[in-house]
């Protein structure tokens, strides 16, 4: 018996010029804000941006860019939304508020699904907001999209830098592209972070600051732009993208 | 209309399969399709036709239905999935990523949510015949 949707995956993303995973090795990170936020400063730059919710057990993109009701429409496939510039699609359309508990397989084949089944057409950026850890989705994404590139976000802890830099030595022996590694909610000074990611082989790509305001900003773009997180991350983006 | 989108992932398979094994015309293929995605089989026939090409121009396409059968990992329940119990935005999810069943259905006899799919998930790719 043979799974025909793999087969297609590649083509669907055909139109795709760069496709990053924001990913860490650990949770409560913010890797959903770097992604929400990556995308919506990439389309205010006029780029042509597609944002994926694959975190599917706790998708929080909805709420960070204050989405309501983002239906995909069907047509010939799953065509995604269309919120603030970006194309945008997240299982909360299909799960709504209900708890969607699923196994390291289920997370695969749902995946698997969307990958096959999402017209994502013409894009410049397709940010994916990956769940946590190293496990089936992460392994997923690198064996199912061709060219991903990994964007990883790590907090100054060296507790969550202890699982970030266990990914970054998998991606490194599994050859996978890895853009560089932010390092988020920055409290105070210190070199630990960036030392430890340079030493490791990697690209230090800068620190975004402890912002309380980003938490009162969630749900509402236009304030979530103006707050010094997304100031410092779109200087980020523009020596990375541009 | 996602029927058209599997309905691509099934031609493109078969012509990577067709490709791999040498066969210069694809003449039957098999097909299974889980009664959990809900497909609409005549919308993925008229799609597969509409989508055969090259070396699958003269294929044909059977197409099996199989039952979706569920089982409960905590009490080892094993019950069927009917469309019928759900309301149509439920189905609906269902339809398009059969995993959501997980945010809508539960073991209906001990009301856990950590239920496998035991068959009848999605479509699949039973066996692809040729000339070579």
């Amino acid at each position: 018996m043979i799974d025909p949707r793999k087969s297609i995956i590649n083509k669907r993303l055909g139109r795709v010029k760069h496709i990053i995973a924001v990913s860490s090795g650990k949770g409560g990170v913010g890797k959903s804000l770097v992604a929400s936020t990556l995308a919506l400063i990439l389309a205010n730059k006029k780029f042509k941006v597609g944002l994926f919710d694959a975190d599917f057990t706790s998708p929080s993109t909805h709420l960070i860019l204050g989405v309501k009701n983002a239906k995909p429409r069907e047509e010939k496939g799953v065509i995604p939304a269309h919120v603030h510039g970006l194309k945008y699609v997240s299982i909360v359309a299909y799960s709504r508020e209900n708890a969607l508990p699923l196994r390291g397989a289920d997370v695969s084949n749902a995946l698997m699904e969307l990958f096959a089944t999402i017209i994502w057409g013409e894009l410049d950026f397709l940010i994916v907001d990956m769940p946590p850890g190293i496990s089936d989705a992460l392994l997923d994404v690198i064996r199912l999209v061709k060219g991903i590139n990994f964007l990883i976000v790590t907090t100054p802890s060296p507790l969550a830098f202890e699982t970030v830099k266990k990914l970054l030595e998998l991606l490194a022996e599994l050859k996978v592209p890895v853009v560089g590694v932010v390092e988020n909610m920055k409290i105070r000074e210190s070199n630990f972070i960036p030392q430890n990611v340079r030493d490791a082989g990697f690209r230090f790509l800068g620190e975004l600051p402890f912002d309380p305001k980003v938490e009162d900003s969630l749900g509402n773009v236009d304030t979530l732009l103006k707050t010094d997180f997304a100031i410092k991350l779109a200087k980020i983006a523009l020596e990375i993208f541009l | 209309m996602h029927e058209w989108a599997l309905a691509e992932a099934i031609i493109s398979s078969v012509s990577q399969i067709a490709e791999k094994e040498g066969l210069k015309e694809v003449r039957e293929v098999k097909i299974k399709v889980g009664e959990l995605q809900q497909v609409e089989v005549e919308i993925l026939e008229f799609a597969l036709s509409e989508l055969k090409m090259d070396k699958l121009k003269n294929a044909k396409f059977f197409i099996e239905a199989v039952r979706a059968e569920l089982k409960c990992r905590v009490c080892e329940h094993k019950w069927s999935f009917s469309r019928n119990r759900l309301d149509k935005e439920s189905a609906e999810a269902i339809h398009f990523v059969p995993e959501t069943v997980h945010a809508y259905i539960k073991c209906p006899r001990c009301g856990s949510p950590d239920f496998e799919i035991l068959q009848g998930r999605g479509v699949w790719l039973e066996s692809v015949k040729g000339v070579k």
